[in-house]
């Protein structure tokens, strides 16, 4: 009984290593961010600008008397990502208590590590090539709720897309070979993201004027701050993981 | 999968039902910090449009719809 107590943490324990490993993480995001990506944000403002200028009826924000100056938005970079990352981070760490306990076998950080992977394919990367991020200028205000929903729609398919992926390497059966059991995942993985890329509406409201260097630009450094995000919360978390591993292994090893 | 040295259970069954409810109740309070982060155009934060002009450079980079 205290062996046991001493080698499975309490769910505070993985919380608060969870949160650690998102708020680091997610200064890491942001300062790839604010590096790879505020150039080409900067860009993008500077054009809605002066399509705001040059006609002053259209819609957009007005950044001259914003509440935040443009200042305050690139700090408000790092605090987005950081409390944006933790959020994730304590997600994360509650969904590997909650699978990991269901599967009853307990393993440092690697399933945390596969836990990081897949909300990684299923939050960021199935949503984003349906949905990809936006620059300032780009997109029509009149339908963010619009977006907004059929977004959070698009992640909320992504991740049954990685479970129906997970369900499909299972349910092949453990005697299968490995390309077999592979390619249900990736049959059950793709069958779920097609329909959803399908049925879901599509948003083309790129204006016909933008550069679209800078649209490619803006959304290559969107999605390197993401898989930054995401690398880093698993990676950290599985080192904070992996002491109780060691620790276990130290009280193990004089009886043995 | 294949190599079941260790299967003690992360959590002691004891426990499930408060784990569970403490899990649901942290699952909450973090999908509203991040729908705060990410989302809120002032509907929850009663700041107006000042959460959103903060979080407005974060919020184009992690690549939710921002306007």
């Amino acid at each position: 009984m205290p062996l046991t107590t001493t080698t499975a943490p309490r769910f505070v324990t993985v919380l608060v290593r969870g949160l650690l490993a998102g708020l680091v993480a997610g200064l890491l995001a942001g300062t790839f961010a604010y590096v790879a990506g505020e150039p080409h944000v900067d860009a993008a403002i500077a054009i809605e600008d002066a399509a705001a200028h040059a006609d002053p009826t259209a819609g957009g924000h007005h950044h001259d008397d914003a509440l935040v100056s443009r200042d305050g938005q690139r700090g408000g970079l790092f605090l987005a990502t950081s409390l944006f990352g933790a959020a994730m981070g304590g997600l994360l760490a509650t969904a590997y208590v909650l699978l990991c306990r269901r599967r009853r076998a307990y393993d440092d950080g690697r399933s945390g590590l596969l836990l990081a992977g897949a909300a990684l394919l299923g939050v960021v990367i199935v949503p984003f090539v349906k949905y990809p991020a936006n620059p300032p200028a780009v997109g029509d205000p009149a339908t963010i709720d619009q977006r907004t929903g059929t977004y959070l729609l698009m992640v909320a398919l992504g991740l049954v897309a990685v479970w129906a992926g997970s369900l499909g390497y299972r349910s092949v059966g453990g005697a299968a070979p490995l390309w077999l059991r592979a390619g249900a995942a990736v049959g059950g993985f793709l069958l779920v993201t097609g329909v959803a890329y399908v049925v879901l509406p599509s948003f083309q409201e790129v204006p016909d004027d933008f550069p679209a260097t800078l649209l490619w630009d803006f959304r290559l450094a969107s999605l390197g701050t993401q898989v930054v995000l995401w690398t880093g919360i698993g990676l950290l978390f599985a080192a904070l993981m992996n002491q109780d591993g060691r620790r276990r292994a130290a009280i193990a090893a004089p009886s043995t | 999968m294949s190599s079941s040295t260790s299967s003690q259970p992360l959590v002691q069954p004891a426990g499930n039902v408060r784990l569970l409810w403490t899990a649901l109740a942290t699952v909450a309070v973090l999908l509203l910090l991040a729908y705060l982060v990410a989302f809120d155009q002032g509907a929850v934060s009663r700041s107006g449009m000042y959460l959103h002009e903060l979080m407005h450079d974060g919020r184009h980079l992690l690549g939710v719809p921002c306007h």
